[in-house]
């Protein structure tokens, strides 16, 4: 394994906040909710009846044929992905016949999968009989099918990947691309998360686990990480795109470079199948690991996007973790989460919130925090409850993501 | 009962639906696969939108024979009388 440098060349989104990146990152210094009330006959029942659905209907982007092809989180993907592929100058390239295609891969997570793809074929089961189960229901349906479109649209043959880690599996595949281009198994990933469960089944699920904010009549006050009323997350959907290529080939071809991705820290809990660790000592391990792996010290560190999904248990013991793995050294740390905007992505939110991460170091502002109205004074750090602008010169941050199942994924970047 | 033209039209309709054909391509002596673009899983589907709309059966075994628009409609219309 060698240590190579690795940056960040190309980004795609789409948002419950924007359509693409532009859109949703004004949106995100701006403060804007994508929180809305769910009107849907299907949500008439349901206990938790809010949730942030993506800013641009992925019907108006795709071609007609081309989105009936694929699964809503599948749509996400392709257009988060192309998106990311021409922002990163790649797309020009290999019209040029400059991509080899062996040195290109994919790591698209999705935490759930093809979920309506699948419910709504077992409805067609159920009503109409197997006739009516699509042929293309498991080519839809499959977890990896986003991973495998983006691959097919961009031709990557080193390698197509879909890690799962619930809601952590945004940074795994960040974490994987890495790797990919550590083992010199490629010089370019297209890495990222892609979601799409605004259902009833997964919407009751998560209620049922009493995990959801039930906030209905105020959609937009419902995330509120941090806050002392917060309970529970909104469920957004979308995608987030990145293109990390090695530092060396992107220097070649004369890439604009965002921010080098500089370690991943990666570990699990074995503590229970759905609470995170009370101590967070997984999560802790996993920010000391992403920075040594970065050579970075906790000094360094100015930024940390954290996982922080507006539920009661888990702000907090993210915030114990964070002052635990940076031994302390937390008085230069803006702290934001914009999941406060965005919803909870589930496995696209580390993909999200990398993004983020990487223009906060890019244009050295931090995305505001919205909703804390009352900040819980179990929390000790430096909440961005407004933009804030971060200090020139060489500065790192942090994102973390947490999932079901004990899984802890933190990704460290350095500015370019 | 539908005649041919009007079965004809029903598949255009089909087609463009699952595969983004124009309708107007889909005349009879059209190949799904050579012409239309029509892969082995769109032609699935193709087959049962069309057993839904005409209240047909066509069975899979008879699928590879279909390889026109017309063999489709020929089809169609024979079990439909």
């Amino acid at each position: 394994m060698t240590s190579q440098r690795v940056v960040v060349t190309g980004l795609g989104t789409t948002s419950p906040v924007g359509g693409d990146v532009p859109t949703t990152w004004a949106a995100l210094l701006a403060g804007t909710s994508g929180a809305k009330a769910l009107t849907q006959d299907w949500a008439e029942d349901l206990p938790a009846r809010i949730a942030a659905p993506v800013a641009v209907e992925p019907s108006e982007v795709l071609e007609r044929v081309k989105a009936r092809r694929l699964d809503r989180s599948g749509q996400f993907g392709l257009i988060a992905a192309l998106e990311a592929w021409k922002d990163s100058g790649l797309a020009e390239a290999a019209e040029a016949g400059d991509v080899d295609s062996e040195r290109l891969g994919v790591a698209m997570a999705s935490g759930i999968g093809g979920v309506t793809t699948l419910l709504n074929n077992y409805d067609a089961l159920r009503d109409k009989g197997p006739r009516r189960v699509s042929p293309l229901a498991i080519p839809m349906l499959m977890p990896n099918s986003p991973a495998a479109n983006i691959g097919l649209a961009i031709g990557a043959k080193a390698g197509v990947h879909t890690p799962v880690s619930a809601c952590a599996s945004g940074n795994e595949a960040i974490a994987h691309g890495i790797d990919m281009i550590r083992l010199g198994r490629a010089d370019v990933v297209v890495v990222g998360g892609t979601e799409a469960a605004i259902h009833p089944l997964p919407m009751a699920a998560f209620a049922n686990m009493m995990a959801l904010s039930k906030r209905n009549d105020d959609p937009e006050k419902a995330s509120r990480p941090w806050d002392i009323d917060r309970d529970g997350f909104l469920l957004g959907e979308g995608c987030a795109a990145l293109v990390i290529e090695s530092a060396e080939y992107a220097e070649r071809r004369g890439a604009r470079v965002y921010a080098e991705v500089s370690g991943a820290g990666v570990t699990a809990d074995s503590h229970d199948i759905a609470q995170p660790d009370p101590a967070g000592l997984g999560a802790t391990r996993a920010m000391a690991l992403a920075m040594e792996a970065s050579q970075l010290s906790p000094r360094d560190i100015v930024h940390i996007n954290a996982h922080a999904t507006s539920t009661p248990q888990g702000d907090v013991a993210e915030c114990q973790a964070i002052t635990n793995a940076l031994g302390g050294e937390i008085d230069h740390v803006v702290v934001t989460s914009t999941k406060s905007m965005t919803g909870h992505l589930l496995g696209a939110a580390g993909a999200l919130e990398s993004l983020a991460t990487v223009l906060a170091l890019h244009h050295r502002v931090v995305p505001p925090t919205i909703n804390v109205d009352n900040l819980d004074p179990a929390v000790k750090l430096d909440v961005a409850t407004e933009q804030r602008t971060l200090p020139d010169g060489d500065i790192a941050a942090l994102n973390n993501s947490f999932g079901f199942g004990g899984h802890n994924v933190a990704i460290a970047f350095r500015s370019a | 009962m539908a005649s041919t033209e009007e079965i004809r039209a029903g598949l255009a309709e089909i087609v463009n639906e699952v595969a983004g054909i124009p309708a107007d391509d889909v005349q009879l002596d059209k190949s799904f696969v050579d012409d239309l673009d029509v892969d082995s899983l769109s032609m699935v589907e193709v087959v049962v939108a069309a057993e839904e709309q005409f209240g047909v059966k066509i069975p899979d075994d008879e699928v590879k024979n279909l390889k026109t628009v017309g063999d489709a409609v020929a089809y169609i219309e024979n079990a439909q009388s």
